[in-house]
C-alpha cells in the first residue's frame, strides 16, 4: 500500500484540527512557544525555499526578520495601522530589500551570497541601534508593542494571536507549496540542480535568483513581523547572527528541501533551549552546533527525510530507492 | 591634520589584525575553495588558551608560542577530521559544517570561561621608548607582529620546499598527486598555519578589545571585507585589503559614520566590491568556459 494523495490530506486536516484545538488545551507560556513555532516555522520555511530549493546559501535571514519586526512595531506605534493590516505592508518592504539585496550578490557564483549574507547578519544590530533612526526604532532600547486584542470574548488574546498566527502559517504554506510545485518553483530547483542547463532551458537564472531571494526575504519578514507581535517586543540585540544561524540549523535538522521539514525544525528551535539552559547558558547553541554537523555527516535530508524514509518501510515494507531519499543535493 | 595622522596610523595598527586574519582566510579558501566561516572563532578560542596560559604563570611569549602550537594543531584536526566527511560533499555541506564550528567553538568558550569580559596582557611595554604620540606601543607591537607573521608566511612559501609543494596542491591537486606530493596532508598544514595565523591575529586584538566569546565576530567581517577587497584568491591582496578595510573604517569611524556604524563600512565594502569589482582589486578574473 502505498500512501495516496487522499490520505495524505486526510493526515493534513488531522494535524490542521489538532493544531486549532491546541491553545485550548495547554497553558498560557506554552500557548506562546506555540506561537512562536508556527512563526519560527515561516521563517525557516523562507530559508528553506532559497537555500533548499533554490541552492543559494543565504546566512543573513535574521537582517530581513529584524525589518519584518520593525516595521509592524514602527507601523503600529506611529501610523495608528491596525496589526493585521501591517503584514502586508513588512512582507512587501521585506521582498523588496531581499531582492535589492540580492541582486549584486547573486550575479556571483559560489561563496560570495554566503559571505554577503553573513556580513548582512552581523552588521544588523549595529545598523538597528543607529542613532539617526532612533527616533523610529527606539535605538538600544528598542520598542515596545501592545498585544493584539482578541476579537471575540471566548479566547483571550494569547489564544488570539496563536489563532490568528495560525491562519497566517496556512496561508504562506499554501502560497510556497503552489509557488514551488509550479512552473516557477521547477525553474528554481532547475537554477539549484543545474545553473547552466537552466539557464539555456531559457531560464532567466539571475533574475530568478533575485526573485527567490526577495520570496525567502517575504517569508522571514512575516515571520518577523509575528514574532514581534507575539513577544511584544523589539531591541536590536534579538537580531544577531545567531538568529540568522538558527533559521540555517532548522532548516538542515528539519529536512533540506522539504516543506514539512519546516515545522520539525521551528519545533527543534523553539524547544530545545530550555531543555538544554539547564546544563549551562551555552548549552544550546553548543546542541545547535554539533546537530548541524552531525544531520550534514549521517541525516542530510533531516527528520523530516527520516519521517519519510520511515513512512516508506512500513508501508511498502521494503528499503526506498536512494534517488527517493535524496531531494536536496547533498550528496555528491 | 594631527588628528588625521593618528586616525591613520591607528587604523593600519587595526588593519594588520584584518590582514592577518585575511590571509588565514585566503589560505584555505585557496586550497579548499571554502571560506572557513570559523576561523575568527578557532582564533578566539585560542587566544582563550593563551589566557589560561598566562594565567596559569607562563611568561607572555611562552605562552603565546604555545598557543600557536595549539592552534596549529587545532586547524589540523579541524581540516584532518571534521571536514574529512564532506570532502567531497556540496558546498552546502561544508558551509554548515564551518557554521556548526563556528556556534561550537563561541558556545564551548562561553561554557568553559563564561561570557564576562577578561583583559588580556600585552607583551609590549606601557610607556613609549619613541618619540610620537600618535601609537601606542601595543599599536606598534601590534604592526610589527603582522609584518613578521606576513614575512614569515611569504618567505615560507617563496623559499621552502614544503611551501612549494602547498602551493602546488592548492593550484592543481590532481598533478601534485601524480608527483608524490600528499595533497590531503598539505592541505591540512594549510588550515593549520591559517589556524596560526588567526591566533596571532586574536591574541594581538585581544588587549584592545578584551576578551570575550564574541570578541572575534566584527574582526571576521572586516578580514572578510579585506579578502574581497584584496581579491579573494590572492593572499597579499587580501593582506593589503584587510590593512586598507582597517585605514577605511578608522577614517569613516572618525570623520564619516561615527563609531556606531563600524560593521556597516564592512558590509558597504563588500557589497561594493561584488557590484563593481567582483574580483577585487588584485583576483584573478575567472571566465568559465560551458
Amino acid at each position: 500500500m502505498t500512501v495516496t494523495p487522499n490520505v495524505r490530506l486526510i493526515g493534513l486536516f488531522a494535524v490542521l484540527a489538532l493544531a486549532i484545538a491546541l491553545p485550548f488545551f495547554v497553558g498560557g507560556y506554552r500557548v506562546f512557544q506555540f506561537t512562536m513555532v508556527l512563526d519560527y516555522a515561516i521563517a525557516v520555511f523562507g530559508a528553506n525555499i532559497l537555500t533548499g530549493y533554490n541552492g543559494q546559501i543565504a546566512l543573513g535571514n535574521g537582517a530581513f526578520y529584524a525589518i519584518g519586526a520593525y516595521t509592524v512595531a514602527i507601523l503600529m506605534n506611529h501610523s495608528g495601522l491596525p496589526y493585521w493590516a501591517t503584514l502586508p505592508i513588512a512582507a512587501a518592504i521585506c521582498f523588496v530589500a531581499g531582492f535589492l539585496f540580492g541582486l549584486p550578490a547573486l550575479r556571483l557564483e559560489g561563496p560570495y551570497l554566503a559571505l554577503a549574507t553573513f556580513a548582512l547578519a552581523v552588521a544588523t544590530p549595529q545598523l538597528l541601534k543607529f542613532h539617526g533612526i532612533e527616533k523610529w526604532t527606539g535605538g538600544v532600547q528598542g520598542i515596545l508593542l501592545d498585544k493584539p486584542d482578541a476579537p471575540f470574548a471566548a479566547i483571550n488574546s494569547d489564544q488570539w494571536l496563536y489563532l490568528f498566527c495560525l491562519i497566517v502559517t496556512v496561508i504562506m504554506f499554501v502560497l510556497g507549496y503552489n509557488l514551488l510545485r509550479g512552473r516557477t518553483g521547477r525553474a528554481i530547483v532547475a537554477i539549484r540542480d543545474h545553473p547552466m542547463a537552466a539557464s539555456s532551458m531559457g531560464i532567466d537564472t539571475s533574475l530568478y535568483k533575485s526573485l527567490t531571494f526577495g520570496v525567502s526575504a517575504m517569508f522571514t519578514g512575516i515571520a518577523g513581523a509575528l514574532g514581534a507581535l507575539a513577544t511584544q517586543f523589539v531591541s536590536p540585540d534579538s537580531f544577531t547572527l545567531f538568529l540568522s544561524i538558527s533559521f540555517i540549523v532548522g532548516v538542515v535538522v528539519g529536512g533540506v528541501a522539504t516543506v514539512s521539514g519546516a515545522f520539525f525544525g521551528a519545533i527543534f528551535i523553539e524547544f530545545v533551549p530550555p531543555f538544554a539552559d539547564q546544563i549551562s547558558k551555552a548549552a544550546p547553541w553548543a546542541i545547535y552546533g554539533v546537530l548541524l554537523i552531525f544531520c550534514v555527516y549521517a541525516m542530510p535530508t533531516g527528520v523530516a527525510g527520516l519521517f519519510r524514509l520511515l513512512g516508506r518501510m512500513i508501508f511498502r515494507r521494503q528499503p526506498p530507492s536512494s534517488s527517493e531519499i535524496s531531494p536536496a543535493r547533498l550528496t555528491p | 591634520m594631527q588628528a588625521f595622522l593618528h586616525q591613520l596610523l591607528s587604523g593600519l595598527a587595526t588593519g594588520g589584525i584584518y590582514a592577518s586574519l585575511a590571509l588565514a582566510l585566503v589560505m584555505v579558501y585557496q586550497s579548499t575553495h571554502h571560506i572557513n566561516f570559523a576561523q575568527g572563532e578557532l582564533a578566539m578560542f585560542s587566544t582563550y588558551i593563551a589566557w589560561t596560559l598566562v594565567q596559569a604563570g607562563f611568561p607572555y611569549w611562552e605562552a603565546f608560542f604555545l598557543t600557536l602550537i595549539f592552534a596549529f594543531a587545532l586547524g589540523v584536526f579541524v581540516q584532518n577530521v571534521i571536514l574529512k566527511p564532506v570532502e567531497n560533499a556540496s558546498f552546502f555541506s561544508v558551509v554548515m559544517v564551518f557554521i556548526g564550528l563556528l556556534v561550537i567553538f563561541n558556545s564551548v568558550a562561553g561554557w568553559i570561561y563564561t561570557y564576562t569580559v577578561k583583559t588580556f596582557p600585552s607583551p609590549f611595554p606601557t610607556q613609549a621608548w619613541y618619540g610620537g604620540s600618535y601609537l601606542s606601543p601595543h599599536e606598534v607591537g601590534m604592526m610589527g607582529v603582522t609584518l613578521v607573521v606576513l614575512g614569515l608566511v611569504f618567505a615560507f612559501f617563496r623559499f621552502t620546499k614544503l611551501g612549494l609543494a602547498m602551493r602546488a596542491a592548492a593550484q592543481n591537486p590532481v598533478s601534485s598527486r601524480l608527483v608524490g606530493i600528499r595533497v590531503g596532508w598539505m592541505l591540512a598544514l594549510g588550515a593549520g598555519l591559517a589556524g596560526a595565523i588567526g591566533a596571532v591575529a586574536g591574541m594581538m586584538a585581544a588587549p584592545i578589545l578584551y576578551l570575550e566569546p564574541n570578541m572575534m565576530g566584527g574582526i571576521l567581517l572586516y578580514a572578510l571585507a579585506g579578502a574581497v577587497l584584496g581579491g579573494i584568491d590572492n593572499p597579499w591582496g587580501a593582506a593589503l585589503g584587510g590593512v586598507l578595510v582597517g585605514v577605511v573604517e578608522n577614517l569613516a569611524g572618525a570623520y564619516v559614520v561615527g563609531t556606531e556604524l563600524k560593521l556597516t563600512v564592512a558590509l558597504c565594502v563588500i557589497v561594493g566590491v561584488l557590484v563593481f569589482k567582483p574580483s577585487g582589486l588584485f583576483g584573478r578574473f575567472v571566465v568559465t568556459r560551458v
